[in-house]
């Protein structure tokens, strides 16, 4: 189990360079850089900018750049410097890479909280309006995408004023105590997870019910019923484990686009992540910030997919011993 | 399924899954709502009653003008004392006119015309949908910016499937470094989440393009972010069909390689190819729908339902202008929906083996 851990994490290393490769590529194709800013700016001299350009290593041919900044990751764990921020890029990520995950992992249980119950539901009543009920509103939430759930969510929080509208705290955040500091980010939360978690749940809600109904195929089914346990007894005890086996595979697989939906919910509610990070620092050419984010995503998606099949192997011994 | 079979014998392949799709309701419902909507993009100018960037300095935010029984609508102005608040005038009242003089247009940029479906007298105004921050008509803007919205994805799935296919399918027939090269370059794209992909490759194009550009660099985004996916996928049925019989025949004849790749191993890919494209649509029209929402893709005066609905970001806006969302959101849900649909009853047309479950 170790050496296969260890395996999959050497493995990711070649993938993250060759993703700092590709992004390094990209804003190396963009027009202009981060001193365009500067340029403009009057009381900037022409000494200053080439000052700047010096500091900042921009003067260099971009595979200079590029050796020295993938020397600097390797060696100390170094990202760079943040242009605009004046931190090491780093920092900046940091607390925006928590909470994205926040958010992810948020999202992932409104997904998984609903789809396991309903898909049990909606496979325990086959044929009946229940299912056919569930079957419609799962396909209309698949219809609905994050940006336009995230602006409906907007308007419901406006009108009935029972969710804030965007950001992560309340202004006093600093001055609550424990508990209710809590609570606000929770309360902050909301809205922005049922945006990350409400697309995928459809997907993931006709999987149960169609893994449910493999499991209520099988004998051992009937003899459960057969020597008289309820039919409540049956589902929960009986098939609701062997139904959730199947989906463990998918759960890995559904890390990408919760990231994915983390970033819309992240622009339309303010939500101090990794993805409005990304936005700002885009704006702002700010190379070695856009670098270390796009990064550190794929670094997390990348780790999740390892969790996942983790996950896999322990509920799977074929995959371990493979 | 067996009578299906005794009808369907004397037809190819491609006329059973034809017959097949026609026999499915919801499909041919939504094939039927899918041709109406490229149809309705396809005449905006003409159906539109202004041009997208037609303004009206004197009408911010109005609201939508029902269309009253004998087909007319109320004449408005100014609320005194109020700003963005419109009243009917007492009494007045605008007939909607049919085949109306208008700002003259090309049909598909050829055919040149000046008439509209409809439209009223100036000074007043028809806004089925209401009108936005400048006083420009949704419902027009609307039919403009589908134009856009239906047509990038569409553009950019073709490049982007066409890549995928010929990669994975050079990767799995040839083998050796190609394949590393290939399958290594595939999952650093899939280690990228989609849509810090989208905005990093969007970042290595200009900020500011003419609305024609935009279009084409939202086209290249779009490729760039499904082939790698595809191409692994294809790679793998690749392996499995060069060891087929036919094709070993094909190459004990002769033939060359890329005529066995072209000819023979990736026709066989095609049913998965067509259904993989019709479901991933959405996807791909959603990504312009962010860019531009997020203001990084079609630049105003153009319209697209992505930057509309980015106008109605602001609280304000949600507050007391709500048909800015729910203009634009209604088009992108209804065609979001249709195309799942649709792509639902292809999957079970062309491939029935393959198990129906949405979005992965």
């Amino acid at each position: 189990m170790r050496t296969f851990v260890l395996r999959r994490m050497l493995e990711a290393i070649p993938v993250l360079l060759g993703v700092s490769a590709l992004t390094f590529l990209l804003l190396q194709l963009a027009p202009g850089d981060f001193l365009d800013a500067f340029a403009e700016n009057p009381s900037v001299s022409a000494a200053q900018l080439d000052q700047m350009s010096r500091n900042f290593g921009l003067d260099r041919p971009w595979a200079v750049q590029y050796a020295l900044y993938v020397k600097n990751v390797l060696l100390h764990l170094d990202f760079g410097q943040s242009f605009s921020y004046h931190q090491p890029v780093f920092r900046v990520l940091w607390h925006g890479m928590g909470n994205t995950l926040l958010l992810a992992i948020a999202g992932a249980c409104v997904t998984w909280g609903l789809a396991l119950p309903l898909g049990l539901l909606a496979a325990a009543r086959r044929g009946t309006w229940v299912d056919r009920v569930l079957s419609i509103g799962s396909f209309a939430l698949l219809s609905l995408p994050e940006v336009l759930s995230g602006l409906l969510l907007l308007l419901f929080a406006f009108r009935t004023g029972w969710f804030p509208i965007g950001g992560m705290h309340d202004l006093d955040h600093d001055r609550m105590a424990f508990v209710p500091r809590v609570f606000d980010t929770l309360r902050h939360l909301v809205l922005p997870a049922l945006v990350v978690g409400l697309v995928p749940l459809a997907a993931r809600m006709r999987q149960m019910r169609s893994s449910v109904l493999d499991v209520l195929r099988l004998d051992w089914v009937t003899t459960a019923r057969a020597k008289g346990l309820s039919e409540r007894d049956v589902l929960v005890r009986h098939v609701l484990p062997n139904a959730l086996n199947p989906l463990i595979t998918l759960f890995g697989f559904t890390l990408g686009s919760l990231l994915s939906g983390a970033f819309v919910a992240e622009a339309v509610f303010a939500w101090p992540g990794l993805g409005s990070l990304t936005l700002e620092a885009i704006q702002r050419q700010d190379q070695y910030l856009v670098l270390g984010a796009v990064l550190m995503a794929s670094a997390m998606l990348v780790a999740g997919n390892l969790v996942a099949d983790l996950l896999l192997a322990f509920a799977d011994p074929r995959v371990r011993h493979d | 399924m067996t009578d299906g079979v005794a009808t369907t014998a004397g037809l190819s392949p491609a006329g059973r899954a034809w017959r097949a799709l026609r026999a499915n309701r919801a499909g041919s419902v939504a094939g039927t709502v899918l041709l109406v909507l490229y149809a309705l993009a396809a005449l905006a100018p003409f159906l539109a009653p202004y041009d997208e960037g037609d303004m009206d300095r004197l009408r911010f935010f109005h609201p939508p003008t029902p269309v009253h029984a004998g087909g007319w609508v109320e004449v408005t102005r100014p609320a005194a004392g109020a700003v963005n608040a419109y009243e009917a005038v007492p009494g007045a009242r605008a007939p909607l006119r049919w085949f109306v003089k208008g700002a003259p247009w090309k049909l598909l940029g050829l055919v040149p015309s000046d008439r509209h479906l409809f439209g009223v007298d100036a000074p007043a105004r028809v806004y089925l949908f209401g009108a936005d921050a400048m006083g420009r008509d949704v419902f027009s803007r609307l039919l403009y910016g589908a134009q856009v919205s239906l047509t990038v994805g569409l553009v950019g799935i073709l490049i982007s499937f066409t890549l995928g296919l010929l990669l994975g399918g050079v990767a799995g027939y040839l083998g050796g470094w190609v394949d590393t090269l290939v399958m290594r370059s595939a999952e650093v794209f899939l280690s990228i989440p989609a849509l810090y992909l989208i905005v990093a490759l969007r970042a290595a194009f200009p900020a500011h393009l003419s609305s024609r550009q935009v279009y084409v660099a939202i086209v290249v985004v779009l490729a760039f972010v499904g082939w790698a996916s595809l191409a692994r996928v294809i790679r793998g049925m690749v392996l499995s069909i060069r060891r087929a019989e036919y094709v070993l025949a094909a190459e004990a004849l002769g033939m060359s390689r890329a005529r066995v790749l072209v000819r023979h191993i990736l026709p066989n890919t095609a049913s998965f190819v067509i259904v993989a494209a019709t479901v991933a649509v959405p996807g791909y029209i959603l990504g312009e729908v962010f860019l531009s929402f997020l203001g990084m893709g079609v630049q105003e005066p153009a319209a697209s339902w992505g930057n509309m609905l980015g106008a109605a970001r602001s609280v304000s806006v949600l507050r007391d202008h709500p048909w800015l969302l729910f203009a634009p959101g209604a088009a992108i849900f209804v065609t979001v929906m249709t195309f799942h649909v649709f792509g639902d009853a292809l999957r079970d047309a062309l491939d029935p083996r393959q198990e129906s479950g949405g979005r992965p």
